[in-house]
C-alpha cells in the first residue's frame, strides 16, 4: 500500500533548476540553421555535380569553409538536443533512459568530430 | 511511460441500448462511457436515445436526463452548470469541454461522451483528479511576500498591473487542456500540464508578489516545464478560450531573460 500523499508524489525530487539553456540552444541552433542550410544547398548542388576539383576550390574559400564547419556543429548539436528530448518523452524507466540520452549524445558528438576532421583533411589534404 | 496501445482490461465493449420513449420525434443518441470498479468488468459504451423536445439545449441537459430519467446508474459530475466550476469536463465527439456550456446542436448526428482522457477513472465520467490538484497545490497559489501588509489597507495593484491577471486568474482548473495535452499523457507525474503552468505564471506575473525568483527555480526543469513542445492542444480545447500555451511561452521567456538579459 502506498501511503505518500498526492502531493509528496507531485513535488518528488524538486526541480532539476536546469533546461533553460537546453531549450534556448535548440532555439538558437534551430536559428542558426536556417541561413546555413539554404548554403548547405548549394554545396550539395556543387557536390554532386561539379568536378571535384571545382568543390575544392570553392569549399577552400574562408566564407564556405566556416559555413560547412558552422553546419556542422550546429547541425549534430541541433540533433542530439532535440533527440534527448524525444527519449525523454517516451522512455519513462530511468536506467534505459539515461543509456539511451548519453548513446545519442555520445553518438553525434562522434559523427560531429568525423565530420570535422573529414573536412579538414579534405581540405589540407585534397 | 508512453502507451500506444490500451491495456486488456481497458478495450472497450459494447454495452446496452435505451431506446426513445415511442412516439419521440427528435431523436439523438448519446454514446456513453460506462466502467463500474465493483464488477470487474471491462468498460462499456451504453446508447441512449433521448427525444430532444423534452430535453434542454446543452450536453449536460441530456446528461441530466439520462440520470433523471433513462438510467439513475450514470455516474458523472457537475456543479454550477454554468461554466463557472469546472465540475462536468468531460471528453465529447473528441474534444474535451464542459457539458454545461457546450450546445447539443453544436454537434451533429450522435454524440459520444467519455471521460477526461488518461486519468485513472473512478467511475464513468468521473477521474482521479487527485494528481492534478496535487500538482495545482505544487506551485503554491498563493501570494508569497516578506514584506507584511500595509497596516490600514489591503495591498495594492495598478489597473495596468491588474490587467496582467486577465486571461491567468479566470482559468477554472477544470482540467480540459492538461488532460488533451500528449506530452502530459506520457509525463503526468512530472509534467505540470499547461492548466497548473497557467497558474503558476498567474502568480509570477502578479505584481504584490515578492517570491518570483524562487517561484522561477522551482519551475526550471526539464519535466516540470520543459516537457511543453507547443503542441497547443490546451490553448485549442480550452472551454473558456484562455491560452495555456502563451502563459508556458512566457514562464520560459521569464527564464531565458534571468539566464541571459
Amino acid at each position: 500500500m502506498e501511503f505518500r500523499t498526492p502531493l509528496a508524489r507531485a513535488r518528488g525530487l524538486g526541480s532539476a533548476k536546469v533546461g533553460t539553456t537546453h531549450w534556448w540552444m535548440q532555439r538558437v541552433t534551430s536559428g542558426a540553421l536556417i541561413p546555413l542550410t539554404f548554403w548547405i544547398i548549394i554545396f550539395l548542388d556543387l557536390s554532386l555535380n561539379a568536378p571535384y576539383q571545382e568543390t575544392l576550390e570553392w569549399l577552400t574559400s574562408p566564407f564556405n569553409t566556416v559555413c560547412l564547419v558552422a553546419w556542422i556543429i550546429a547541425g549534430f548539436y541541433h540533433a542530439a538536443l532535440g533527440l534527448q528530448v524525444v527519449i525523454e518523452d517516451y522512455i519513462a524507466a530511468e536506467g534505459p533512459k539515461i543509456i539511451a540520452v548519453w548513446t545519442v549524445n555520445l553518438g553525434f558528438l562522434l559523427l560531429a568530430l568525423i565530420a570535422l576532421i573529414a573536412v579538414f583533411r579534405t581540405l589540407l589534404i585534397g | 511511460m508512453a502507451e500506444f496501445t490500451l491495456p486488456k482490461n481497458s478495450v472497450l465493449t459494447k454495452g446496452l441500448t435505451f431506446k426513445a420513449p415511442e412516439g419521440a420525434k427528435n431523436i439523438r443518441r448519446f454514446e456513453v462511457y460506462r466502467w463500474d470498479p465493483d464488477t470487474g468488468e471491462n468498460p462499456r459504451i451504453d446508447s441512449y436515445e433521448l427525444d430532444m423536445d423534452h430535453c434542454g439545449p446543452m450536453v449536460l441537459d441530456a446528461i441530466l436526463k439520462i440520470k433523471n430519467e433513462v438510467d439513475s446508474t450514470l455516474t458523472f459530475r457537475r456543479s454550477c452548470r454554468e461554466g463557472v466550476c469546472g465540475s462536468c469536463a468531460m471528453n465529447i465527439n473528441g474534444k474535451n469541454t464542459l457539458a454545461c456550456t457546450k450546445a447539443i446542436d453544436f454537434h451533429p448526428g450522435a454524440i459520444r461522451i467519455f471521460p477526461l482522457p488518461h486519468l485513472p477513472v473512478i467511475k464513468d465520467l468521473v477521474p482521479d483528479m487527485s494528481n492534478f490538484f496535487a500538482q495545482y497545490a505544487s506551485i503554491k497559489p498563493w501570494i508569497e511576500t516578506q514584506t507584511p501588509p500595509p497596516a490600514d489597507s489591503e495591498r495594492l495593484q495598478g489597473k495596468k498591473d491588474r490587467e496582467k491577471l486577465d486571461g491567468l486568474y479566470d482559468c477554472i482548473l477544470c482540467a480540459c487542456c492538461s488532460t488533451s495535452c500528449p506530452s502530459y499523457w506520457w509525463n503526468s507525474e512530472r509534467y505540470l500540464g499547461p492548466a497548473v503552468l497557467l497558474q503558476a505564471y498567474r502568480w509570477l506575473v502578479d505584481s504584490r508578489d515578492e517570491n518570483t525568483g524562487e517561484r522561477l527555480d522551482d519551475l526550471e526543469d526539464p519535466f516540470k516545464l520543459y516537457r511543453c513542445h507547443t503542441i497547443m492542444n490546451c490553448t485549442d480545447t480550452c472551454p473558456k478560450d484562455l491560452n495555456p500555451a502563451k502563459a508556458i511561452a512566457e514562464i520560459k521567456k521569464l527564464l531565458v531573460q534571468r539566464k541571459l538579459g
